[in-house]
């Protein structure tokens, strides 16, 4: 177990390092001047003896390899470089946007498991063929809406129509509930499809004829017996839904001006602040990599079928469902053929 | 892995096939009847296209022609979606702003169709130390959130429908080799591919004749699926001001525009919001059927 865990860890980490060297070749090493983007298009005024100054200034001056192994180096020492944009280091203006964003991804992630459960449970449970196809049709629809638009649907009704909550800014527990509303709505719809889905083929298992055979109500089958095994193969796609969270946030803190890292996010791309958009994407590549590194540690407490042995797993009788034999990604989940997960916000 | 992708292919969608399946001889109105959202969507999209290719034909407004005196008008019968703030009439500027999305869109569907489907078609009919260094580097695509893949090239690349284009493309490479590298891996070991090869054809001939057509329909299906998740990534791109630029209508500029107005007039961005949304559900429902479609053949 020790020597598979840590296996585990290890592989994590290279995932991570290889996310953060090709995020620097892409942004240092593709055909394009990180000084000229540094200064500005508009910045015509330039000479080049400035350029080149800042060249020596960020170490653009060096080769590729020199600079890359810079740049790993600081990295170990949690050094992310400095924002061009504040000047500040980049590790402290991405620390400082955590809290706010948390927030919001939480209650998003609370209202999403709430509502896409709860609409995969009713949708599998009724008898009612019109309001199960009904319930059935949303998760579609949530996936299809633009969350730029939802977001302004909600200021528009519940902040200019009811005067309910503020239409932007990050004072107060009020401003959490329409920015977590909208990171709800792509996640809850995603939760939702693969829930029902993982329910339908849940509810043939001849265990759950035993245990209506044994008078158990269908609330209780559904509830108590189907919907635990159900949720296990959805656990298995938790890092993109957490990674959906974090998409969706760039969206969502720019149309709430709300603080936090999707704003960051959003500014270091509009300034062309390299530094900091590369600290974003290790930052997302680091919360994907945990996040699945703990579903796979934890599934198999959850799951006594799965087994680990070595570093191997072994499974008795289901396929696809569990991460050691699908490693949770979005290409190889069994439903990325099938279910429109949208990934973007 | 590639037994799992392939058991899923395999199954039918349990929650879709009764709906979907039109009951015994097909004549073209019952095939209507019987699948009313998928006419709609079709029809939708069918619109949409006209809309790219000769917004002439839907609309006789000019997109930028301002009308002061008719700034800010609730949609009325002059204007069907109202005005904006320079009195430009909306329903021209969404018909007309169709083009730049549905470019961007079908750009970015094209690059990664044909990146993905060039690593994975590599990986899976190579194999060896090539497949596991590429299926390494799309994993590690694949733990970056696509919108934040895009916004990263998009740094690179500067701002502009095409860079967002490609960005958006780009960022779907990793998905679309996945699905077309468990394909090859799949049909690759067929009996008549197997034959093919004995029969003395070159390496080439058998991956184009035999493998390609073979392992494609999975891979089509999701670029079907892929076109609702571009004109999403798109105009939340083009919305966040990274695509479009003023005064060019492009469907996500034209929420963001809107915004500035959101307490006073509800169209500007309720309308141009819900044409993107419809457009993609229509896109997603064809994906969908078209997937139906191809696991009955099989």
């Amino acid at each position: 177990m020790t020597r598979y865990v840590l296996s585990r860890i290890g592989q994590a980490l290279l995932v991570l390092w290889a996310a953060w060297t090709i995020s620097f070749f892409v942004l240092y090493v593709l055909p394009s001047d990180p000084a000229r983007i540094m200064v500005g298009p508009d910045a015509t005024d330039v000479t080049a003896a400035q350029l080149d100054a800042i060249r020596h200034q960020y170490g653009l001056d060096q080769p590729v390899v020199v600079q890359y192994f810079q740049h790993l180096g600081s990295l170990f020492t949690g050094d992310l470089g400095r924002s061009i944009g504040v000047g500040r280091p980049v590790a402290d203006v991405i620390g400082e946007a955590i809290a706010p964003t948390a927030q919001i991804a939480l209650a998003g992630l609370v209202l999403a498991i709430v509502f896409g459960g709860g609409i995969a449970v009713l949708a599998t449970w009724t008898r009612n063929r019109a309001l199960g196809q009904f319930l059935l049709q949303l998760p579609p629809i949530g996936v299809a809406v633009p969350g730029f638009w939802f977001a302004l649907l909600l200021v528009q009704w519940f902040s200019f129509g009811l005067h309910l909550f503020p239409a932007f800014g990050g004072e107060g527990p009020a401003s959490v509930v329409l920015p977590a509303i909208t990171l709800a709505l792509p996640t809850g719809a995603t939760i939702a499809q693969l829930l029902s889905k993982s329910l339908v083929q849940t509810l043939r298992e001849p265990y759950v004829d035993t245990a209506y055979a044994k008078g158990a109500g269908r609330w209780r089958v559904q509830l108590r017996h189907a919907l635990k095994n159900a949720a296990l193969p959805a656990l298995t796609v938790t890092g993109l839904i957490v990674g959906q969270l974090f998409s969706g946030t760039v969206v969502t803190e720019t149309v709430f001006s709300r603080p936090g890292l999707g704003r960051v996010t959003a500014t270091g791309v509009q300034q062309q602040d390299i530094p900091v958009v590369q600290g974003i994407v290790l930052l997302a590549a680091a919360i994907f990599v945990v996040v699945n590194l703990v579903v796979d540690l934890v599934y198999p407490l959850l799951d006594p079928r799965v087994v680990i042995a070595g570093s191997r797993r072994k499974l008795r009788d289901r396929d696809g469902a569990t991460p050691g034999a699908t490693p949770s990604v979005p290409g190889t989940t069994p439903s990325s053929t099938s279910e429109p997960t949208a990934v973007h916000a | 892995m590639t037994e799992t992708t392939q058991l899923a292919i395999g199954r039918p969608a349990p929650l879709a096939t009764t709906a979907d399946r039109v009951p015994g001889g097909t004549t073209a109105l019952r095939a209507i009847v019987a699948r009313p959202t998928l006419t709609i969507a079709v029809v939708w999209l069918a619109l949409v296209i006209v809309a790219a290719l000769v917004p002439g034909a839907l609309t006789h407004h000019d997109p930028l022609a301002a009308e002061p005196a008719a700034k800010l008008t609730a949609p009325d019968a002059a204007h069907w979606f109202g005005t904006d703030q320079l009195g430009r009439d909306l329903y021209a500027r969404v018909v007309h702003g169709t083009a730049l999305t549905l470019q961007a869109a079908v750009l970015a569907i094209v690059i990664g169709l044909v990146g993905g489907s060039l690593v994975g078609l590599v990986a899976g009919f190579v194999g060896g130390a090539v497949d596991a260094v590429l299926m390494r580097v799309t994993d590690v695509l694949l733990a970056i959130p696509s919108l934040l893949l895009s916004l990263t090239i998009v740094t690179v690349l500067g701002f502009g429908t095409v860079n967002v284009a490609v960005a958006v493309g780009v960022a779907s490479i990793a998905t679309i080799a996945r699905i077309m590298r468990s394909e090859v891996v799949r049909v690759r070991t067929a009996p008549y591919v197997e034959a093919a090869s004995a029969n003395g054809n070159r390496w080439w001939r058998v991956l184009l004749v035999h493998v390609l057509p073979n392992a494609a329909g999975p891979v089509l299906v999701l670029a079907a699926l892929e076109f609702g998740t571009a004109i999403l990534a798109v105009s939340s791109l083009s919305f966040l001001g990274y695509g479009a630029q003023p005064p060019q209508p492009e469907w996500g500029s034209l929420v963001a525009t809107g915004r500035d107005f959101i307490a006073s007039s509800w169209w500007l961005t309720t309308i141009p919001g819900l044409v993107i949304a419809v457009t993609v559900l229509a896109g997603n429902r064809v994906a969908r059927a078209l997937d139906t479609e191809r696991r009955a053949v099989r």
